[in-house]
């Protein structure tokens, strides 16, 4: 597969902040890649490196593998979409989408038949007269993108795009925009901090922290085997313990925690005894009430502090009667737990599988 | 309750229209009937339009005429030209804080009067002046040159006086320009060229009107720089009027004149509004 985009051990500092720090990542031709992170982790400004409106301190980004040192953002291959969406108001809707087409100097027809077939494409027939302010938020949106892909770029750069919509038309737009990519075929960089967006739409994520990519993997990848703390916090839910390793055996260690209690879980880093760690495990990986005949299980009696009904997302806190630490439990919305009411003591238990656990640094 | 508020507004609109009345409307309609009389032979005055025709059969009157116009469009596009990247640097490239240290500098010539603003402009370029001066110690002039006078230096001593006009409304209109849009611009393929004249002068155009109506009116009725700097052979057309009024002592052609000038600045201005489709109601607001 062809590379359309190789940024190499890019790292950039304002001052004596460094905001990126080597960073390296290749997106194959075709790839819905997103960046997500915190706000503030770094991820614009990586954008705008690739746009070529920042020079990296260090490193080389390479679109089809032509090194873009020195290129000015009018000159680069990519078109990054804003993330206010930066339309021009001063133009109609036909006028924002052929102002680069004209920069190009293509033909008067050429333009209005190009122009015509984007608008089609992103389900605006005949929206071309319109003013800007004449459209909606998801209008607006789909303007921006046809304005950019018009252009055929090598690689479309999105800042948080959806970041101004509402909640449902948020949700709507993550599906067209997913399908709108598979059609075009152009490489997509979408940078969010919003993890639902980025897993639902990804073909890669890559996890950023603190101006670092933490992990670069799929979405579900990410969701199950994420290899940083980081990003177990991050991507997901999680509940988290520090604690040492008492002991181990084939793929399982057996885990201390700080409040004296004692856990198994898989683990995939070498970890001798007396190492401390620290490690978690997803709310909707807890099983209430377990089943007495499951093997290399955890399994303790918890007392219910409040439960959080939130539709599908419904949780519910329960303290361990043995530990410290209060535990988020999911509560699926199929009416077998509605007999649960806080201060209940209940069963709950996890697999050994379903924990992951890191060298605590 | 409505009688209370028509009240109200009465008090406030009395003296208003009392001052557009008194100063303004009342002495204009009594220059206006002036233009419209002459003395006749007997020395009394009576209704002509002799006053009007002086000026279409004078020459030097309507080329000084016309002179005084096209150099106030001129003065007023370099003034324009000047002022845009002015403007542009100060709201978008130095820091807010350095922006606002910048519009003080640029207020400063301001505070003395323009008359000793057009001095020192002589001190600078008179032929015995600084800049002569400086020029024969570094060897680049072997005698001294007479820098005043001349169309040039007038031009650029009306830009200089007006710039403020134009760089205080532009400001303020780049100033809400979103910098994205310009980014957006250049990430699009565009350049310097397509960026100014497809994003910033369509968005600083209600800026670029009212500094540029300030900016003509105000050169264009301007008696000092073009009296003093511009010489003798550089006529302006309110040192016709003033030489009507003062020298001649004929205050009827001296009203015609100024008529003439008040149709002549109304009628420029309002093709400019009708050629860049701006209304006067949102150029001044
Ligand atoms: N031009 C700049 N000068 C100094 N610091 C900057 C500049 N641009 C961004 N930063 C800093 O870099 C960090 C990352 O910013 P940004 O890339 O915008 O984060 P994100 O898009 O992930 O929210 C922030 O802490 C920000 O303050
Ligand atoms: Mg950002």
């Amino acid at each position: 597969m062809a590379i359309d985009l190789n940024v190499e051990n890019v790292s950039k500092t304002f001052g004596d902040f460094t905001a990126v720090r080597e960073v390296s990542f290749a997106v194959e031709k075709g790839r819905f890649f997103s960046i997500l992170g915190p706000s503030g982790c770094g991820k614009t400004t990586l954008l705008r490196m690739i746009a070529g409106f920042i020079e990296p301190t260090v490193g080389r980004i390479m679109i089809r593998g032509k090194d873009m040192a020195g290129f000015p953002p009018n000159r680069r291959p990519v078109n990054l979409i804003f993330q206010h969406l930066a339309l021009f108001p001063m133009m109609n809707v036909a006028q924002n989408i052929a102002f680069g087409l004209q920069r190009r100097r293509e033909t008067r027809a050429e333009i209005d038949r190009k122009v015509d077939d984007i608008l089609a494409r992103v389900g605006l027939p005949g929206f071309g007269g319109k003013r800007i302010d004449q459209l909606s938020g998801g209008q607006k949106q789909r303007v921006a993108i046809a304005r950019c892909l018009v252009l055929d770029p090598a690689v479309l750069l999105l800042d948080e795009p959806l970041g101004a919509l509402d909640l449902k038309l948020r949700e709507q737009m993550k599906v067209e925009l997913k399908k709108l990519q598979a059609e075009v075929g152009t490489t997509f960089i979408y940078i969010t901090h919003d993890q639902s967006e980025a897993l639902v739409m990804s073909d890669h994520v890559a996890v950023m922290n603190g101006g670092r990519f933490e992990q670069v993997d799929t979405p579900r990848n990410l969701y199950a085997r994420p290899q940083t703390p980081f990003v177990a916090r991050f991507v997901g839910e999680n509940n988290g313990w520090k604690g040492v390793v008492a002991d181990r055996q084939d793929g399982l260690c057996t885990l201390r925690t700080d409040d004296d209690q004692l856990f198994s879980a898989a683990t995939h880093d070498d970890l001798p005894p007396g190492t401390p760690v620290i490690f978690f495990i997803r709310p909707e990986a807890i099983i209430i009430a377990p089943d007495a005949g499951l093997e290399n299980f955890n399994r303790m009696t918890a007392v219910i502090q409040s439960i959080l009904f939130d539709g599908a997302n419904s949780r519910m806190l329960a303290m361990p009667e043995a530990g410290a630490t209060e535990l988020m439990i999911a509560l699926p919305q199929n009416r077998q737990y509605d007999h649960l009411k806080v201060g209940d003591r209940v069963a709950i238990g996890w697999s050994a599988r379903s924990a992951v656990c890191f060298k605590d640094r | 309750m409505r009688s209370r508020r028509s009240l109200t507004f009465l008090l406030f609109i009395t003296p208003v229209v009392l001052w557009l009345f008194l100063l303004i409307v009342l002495p204009h309609v009594d220059l206006l009937l002036m233009s419209f009389h002459t003395e006749d032979d007997s020395g009394a005055m009576v209704w002509s339009l002799v006053n009007y025709l002086n000026f279409f059969q004078e020459p030097v009157y309507w080329r000084t005429f016309m002179r005084t116009a096209i150099y106030a469009i001129l003065v007023t596009m370099i003034t324009f030209a000047v002022s845009l990247p002015v403007a542009f640097y100060i709201t978008k490239v130095v820091s807010p804080r350095f922006s606002g240290f910048l519009s003080l500098l640029l207020l400063m010539p301001f505070w003395v009067s323009e008359l000793v603003r057009v001095y020192g402009w002589m001190i600078l370029l008179r032929e015995s002046g600084v800049l002569n001066h400086f020029l024969m110690v570094s060897g680049l002039l072997q005698r001294p040159v007479e820098m005043l006078y001349n169309d040039v230096t007038m031009v650029m001593g009306l830009v200089y006086t007006s710039m403020l006009f134009m760089v205080v409304p532009l400001i303020s209109v780049l100033e809400s320009l979103d910098d994205s849009l310009i980014e957006a611009a250049y990430d699009l393929g565009g350049g310097i060229f397509s960026i100014v004249t497809r994003i910033i002068i369509p968005h600083a155009m209600p800026g670029i009107m009212s500094g540029g109506i300030v900016v003509f009116m105000l050169t264009l009725g301007n008696y000092l720089t073009p009296n003093l700097i511009g010489g003798k052979n550089s006529l302006w057309f309110t040192e016709q009027i003033y030489n009507q009024f003062i020298a001649s002592f004929n205050w009827n052609q001296g009203a015609a004149f100024g008529f003439l000038l008040l149709v002549l600045s109304s009628s420029i201005i309002w093709l400019g509004l009708k050629l860049t489709r701006q209304k006067l109601s949102q150029v001044v607001q």
